[in-house]
């Protein structure tokens, strides 16, 4: 295939879609599946199984990746031919024959659809997820339509792999794994360093509690995934990538591998890709199941075969990554993000966000928030506008506490920097990190060491076990959380904790160690009271903690009325 | 061999190109503790003990995993440090039962050593005490998982010296445990070799020769350096 193929593709299918008179788009991911979207496919095929050979053709049922608002699913999206648009939320077998019926009656239907002025689409920028629900993941011509692989035929064509590194830096894209290093710099190196072969990898093994958005753009958009690699594999002079999946996302990865295929039927990856004399080759990998194989270094010795372990860096994967040579390794929505930027120019991208953030970033919602769900917002956004604005505020009238970011590796940013714009540096300098993209809103009945706790034993549980401070030291921090939630702690503890949170974040051989005691220092930078409220009043101000135990070199109160403390008669 | 020069603790001092950056603080008569390093196998980095300060670096560098280069400014010892490598000992400790008295190793071994070379006097963490098992099934050695502190010298000289790759990591974090080939018994062991290098390079009492009472299990560990060498030299060959 070439590009004018491409193009007439794209064309072709945009005249079949634009002649019909009903396109349904039903939310076919994983969270609207777990609420039925199953059955109500099932009960819509019936519907236009039944209905007579007239209106049939010119109707079009599209299952798509993710909507957004997830905790209203299933969705469907009912488009008509004159364009106008409506969205149904909550959608069961019986209330889908109703709402199909009024479209084919020309009537109103019974059940409301959402405001056209909602607030969580209204207030989100749309660059990575553009595609997300108005394409069927597992349909290539979907994606082509909606311009899939123009940008790689346009870097193929008429762009230096120098000018394709530059515009990247222009653009200001900083890798949205979390830890937000310049994607220009990255690449440039790559490109820069000598060697026979090199290497793309995209790291998809999103691991942190709550956060899936590497798993929708995935399931929802894989075509643009793999377009972003193709670039980038053009740009640093690699013919191979990998994208690493992890094992806990299975129709991520049934949907990449569909898609790698019909791409590399369609010309679009393999050999001669678009008729260049670039070749690329993706291979997809999928995890086992540790957290740890996020961890860049930890990946590529999992893709490699071994025991998914992280190794020292220096030296970086830019110099010498997958089998010792120069490896460019980002986050899928890093890629996901390429080819919109090649599309539009890197000034285009630059003009969302601020200063040192640029572009979007997209945050998986969740928590006691009205809204949760998968939302894209400009960086700099403020973390009030999420949660009230597009998140819809707490339910059941509830007070914000805090908003958890980053994961285990994040901290808990309090009510009162609700204003701070979400960006790489103001999170940081809050003691939290962007991360990859989890974002949990808890209310006045989450308790700060409780929740301190629960990231300690995330850690304790994914810790490799190849350093000491990592291997021991979370489950010692853990230990010392468990007797502050217990109410056996002394103040002498929460020294010992502090010290220990330092040698571990200091210490630890790689990401995992070294983040691991974030949510401690940070819980205790803003809630230190609701510390001392456990260790020296033996309270639990949100009311979690049972607090049943006592300190063990402490006697109770009523120590003398104990039978071992009576003496026998 | 080109000859470098780099600042250790404010003094100039020379070292080969390429080398070791633990390996040329040692050539200056430096003791650096390390339990996971041993001259002939590969770097891990992972008893973080060797921890050094090198100018220009955000964090601290394990000197094994770094190589000495030209202007390097590395600080081995401050405050800091010291403080960080007896709290990294002390979780060592806390991680399994190291109880001297009763060791085959007592008064021989490489961690009970470090203990008393950085004035390790007691353990701030609580001791997780977890029951674990002893494998004696082998004929002529035995483990006790008890007193391992997964360096994994033993995997590495079984892999890379011995080329057997017996023994291996089962399970992660506080749960690793080494292993017999898949996790059988040793005894029933069929890649084993029985030659012994794992024991000997094994820095605790967690691998012994059977029959060994308390405080007679000595270790030499200079034998791979020589075997190693005599490899490159042909010096088996006829």
């Amino acid at each position: 295939m070439n590009s004018a193929d491409l193009q007439h593709l794209a064309e072709e299918e945009q005249q079949r879609q634009q002649q019909l008179n009903l396109r349904l788009f039903l939310c076919y991911s994983t969270p609207c599946l777990s609420a039925g979207a199953d059955l109500v496919k099932v009960a819509l095929d019936e519907l236009i199984a039944g209905l007579d050979e007239k209106q049939r053709p010119d109707l079009d049922i599209v299952a798509t990746g993710c909507m957004g608002p997830c905790s209203r699913g299933p969705l469907l999206r009912v488009v008509e031919r004159n364009g106008s648009e409506k969205i149904f939320e909550k959608v069961t077998p019986e209330s889908v024959r109703e709402i199909i019926g009024s479209f084919l009656a020309d009537r109103a239907p019974s059940v409301e659809p959402l405001p056209a002025d909602f607030a969580f689409f209204s207030r989100q920028t749309l660059i990575a997820l553009e595609n997300n629900g108005w394409v069927d993941p597992e349909q290539i011509v979907h994606s082509i339509a909606r311009g899939a692989y123009n940008s790689l035929a346009h870097v193929l064509h008429e762009m230096t792999s120098e000018q394709v590194c530059s515009e990247i830096t222009r653009s200001g894209l900083r890798g949205r794994g979390g830890g937000g290093y310049p994607a220009g710099v990255k690449w440039e190196l790559v490109r820069k360093a000598q060697a026979e072969r090199k290497f793309v990898v995209a790291n998809g093994d999103e691991g942190d509690p709550g956060a899936y958005m590497d798993r929708t753009i995935m399931e929802s958009d894989p075509h643009r995934v793999l377009e972003g690699m193709a670039i980038a594999g053009y740009a640093v002079g690699a013919e191979q990538g990998y994208i690493y999946v992890r094992g806990e996302y299975p129709l991520a990865a049934a949907r990449l591998a569909k898609a790698i295929k019909d791409a590399e039927r369609h010309g679009l990856l393999g050999s001669r890709v678009l008729d260049s004399s670039f070749n690329f080759r993706v291979d997809l990998r999928v995890g086992a199941g540790a957290f740890v194989c996020g961890e860049e270094t930890a990946l590529m010795t999992s893709i490699m075969g071994r025991r998914g372990q992280p190794v020292p860096r220096p030296p970086y994967p830019a110099q010498s990554g997958l089998w010792g040579l120069p490896t460019l390794i980002n986050n899928v929505e890093t890629f996901a993000s390429v080819a919109p930027i090649m599309r539009h120019g890197a000034e285009w991208f630059a003009g969302f966000g601020t200063e040192k953030s640029k572009g979007t970033k997209v945050f998986a919602l969740c928590g006691e928030v009205v809204n949760s769900g998968l939302i894209e917002v400009q960086m700099g956004t403020s973390l009030r506008d999420i949660v009230f604005e597009i998140g819809g505020g707490l339910p059941d009238g509830g007070t914000f506490k805090a908003a958890q970011t980053g994961g285990p590796s994040g901290g808990c940013i309090p009510a009162q920097h609700l204003d701070t714009p979400v960006d790489y540096e103001s999170l940081q300098a809050l003691g939290s990190i962007m991360g990859s993209g989890g974002l949990i809103v808890m209310n006045e009945t989450s308790c700060m060491p409780d929740v301190a706790k629960f990231f300690m034993d995330f850690c304790m549980d994914e810790s490799c076990g190849k350093c000491v401070p990592c291997r021991v030291g979370t489950v010692e921090m853990y230990e010392l959380l468990q007797r502050i939630t217990n109410g056996s702690a002394m103040d002498e503890d929460l020294q010992t904790l502090e010290e220990l949170c330092h040698v571990v974040q200091e210490t630890s051989l790689c990401g995992l160690g070294m983040t691991a005691p974030n949510p401690v220092l940070n819980t205790l930078q803003y809630f230190r009271d609701e510390y001392l409220a456990h260790i020296r009043d033996n309270q639990c101000p949100a009311g979690v903690c049972r607090l049943d135990q006592i300190p063990l070199l402490k006697l109770p109160e009523h120590a003398e009325q104990l039978a071992i403390f009576k003496e026998e008669p | 061999m080109s000859v470098i020069t780099l600042t250790i603790n404010g003094e100039l001092v020379s070292a080969r190109s390429g080398q070791n950056l633990l390996e040329a603080i040692r050539d200056q008569g430096i003791k650096l503790p390390t339990l996971c390093y041993l001259d002939g196998l590969s770097t891990r980095g992972g008893c973080r003990l060797c921890l050094v300060d090198i100018s220009g670096y955000p964090r601290l560098q394990t000197a094994c995993t770094t190589t000495a280069t030209e202007g390097m400014v590395v600080v081995t010892h401050n405050e800091k440090i010291n403080r960080y490598r007896k709290m990294i000992l002390e979780l060592t400790f806390a991680e399994r039962n190291h109880t001297c008295a009763v060791c085959v190793s007592n008064e021989h071994c490489e961690l009970q050593t470090m203990a008393a070379e950085l004035g390790m006097d007691h353990v701030r963490y609580d001791y997780l005490n977890p029951q674990l098992g002893i494998d004696i099934s082998h004929e002529k050695y035995g483990v006790d998982h008890n007193r391992c502190i997964l360096c994994l010298r033993c995997v590495r000289v079984c892999d890379e010296v011995e080329g057997a790759h017996t023994l291996d990591v089962r399970h992660r974090g506080i749960n690793s445990r080494v292993i017999t080939d898949l996790n059988r018994l040793w005894g029933e062991s069929e890649s084993c070799t029985e030659c012994g290098k794992c024991v000997e390079v094994c820095p605790t009492g967690a691998l012994f020769d059977k029959g060994m009472s308390v405080g007679e299990m000595k270790k030499k560990t200079n034998f791979l350096r020589r075997i190693l060498d005599g490899r490159e030299k042909n010096q088996w060959n006829r």
